[in-house]
């Protein structure tokens, strides 16, 4: 539920690593007193937390049969709140936009890798796909899901792009955007199916269809944010 | 069982302080590098964190977004910002050409 806001707001801090370059110390010290207070601000915050912790666990537990996967996390993810992650799709598929916006990609066939690099992808590729299609597969009862496949496949890009293996030409076109974007269209397509049902309505899974339904959207999710991560780190249109 | 819970204090507390710590020196550090690679300590620290919460679904895509395909992609951004090395930029026309 969780899991994309905390990442991106990672990224902040790390990429402004030299923002606070030549402050003078007076400055910097009132800084630090003021991260502190924050940080007394935080820790009295935990402090204060009412004990059986207020939550929704339990109406999820209580309806998680008609969800189609037993594991709570999917269950919320794909089915409870599938706008969230429809529209966490969208919000990937406009940063790929973005990135393409601003220029062309250095491409991969550049990258001279020493031979350790080079045979490296030929053991772990396969392996890391593999393991993408379990977590997959596992999201339905167990920790795992379309996220961490998906980025399991961006991996698997960034690995292949840093040794030297650039996509082969018929995968460059539009194979690439289309399965960018396959992600959203089959979520949003599914949706919309789902709302013409009988009783329906949008993104409300029929409890008998719900685990089909949901794996296909996980896998088609799963492509996308493979494709799409992978290239985000190759920087620009291909 | 006390010492169970002893020894998960300790292990917890070692995570939080090597957590801040390294949150610390990937901010102070002034080698862009070197933060980067501090960076990605940090979120695979972070993954044991919520391991260690019981939040294994945040944990895995800790590791795999917030420590791997972030710091790929900040180690990317940073050889971009780096034309001394060069030989990456005279590679990315002819990778250019092909991907064309």
């Amino acid at each position: 539920m969780m899991l994309r806001p905390r990442t991106d707001r990672q990224a902040g801090p790390a990429s402004s690593a030299r923002a606070d370059k030549g402050l003078p110390p007076a400055a910097r010290a009132l800084l630090v007193l003021a991260l502190l207070a924050v940080f007394a601000g935080l820790v009295l915050a935990v402090l204060s937390l009412s004990e059986p912790a207020p939550g929704l666990a339990a109406a999820v537990d209580e309806r998680i049969d008609e969800s189609g996967v037993s594991h709570p996390v999917t269950a919320v993810l794909l089915n409870f709140r599938g706008y969230d992650t429809l529209l966490e799709l969208v919000v990937l598929v406009l940063a790929v936009m973005g990135a393409w916006s601003v220029g062309r990609a250095r491409g991969c066939a550049g990258n001279v890798p020493g031979p350790l690099l080079r045979q490296l992808p030929r053991l772990m590729a396969p392996l890391m796909v593999l393991v993408a299609g379990y977590l997959l597969w596992v999201g339905a009862h167990a920790p795992g899901g379309a996220f961490q496949a998906g980025s399991l496949l961006g991996g698997v890009g960034i690995l292949l792009c840093l040794s030297g293996y650039p996509l082969p030409g018929w995968a460059n076109g539009p194979a690439l955007r289309v399965s960018a974007v396959l992600g959203v269209a089959v979520f949003a397509a599914l949706g919309v199916v789902a709302a013409l049902l009988p009783g329906g309505a949008p993104l409300d899974w029929p409890p008998a269809q719900a685990k089909t339904l949901i794996l296909t959207i996980e896998l088609a999710a799963m492509l996308s944010i493979g494709v799409v991560l992978a290239a985000l780190f190759a920087g620009g249109r291909p | 069982m006390a010492g169970l819970s002893l020894l998960d204090w300790a292990l917890d507390g070692v995570l939080a302080l090597l957590l801040l710590w390294l949150a610390w020196r990937a901010l102070s550090t002034p080698a862009l590098f070197r933060a980067v690679v501090l960076f990605i300590a940090f979120g695979l620290v972070l993954a044991l964190v919520w391991a260690r919460l019981f939040a294994v679904d945040v944990a895995l895509a800790e590791m795999a977004i917030g420590a791997g395909v972030t710091g790929a992609l900040l180690l990317a951004a940073l050889v971009r910002l780096a034309p001394p090395i060069g030989r990456g930029r005279a590679h990315g026309r002819n990778g250019e050409r092909d991907g064309a």
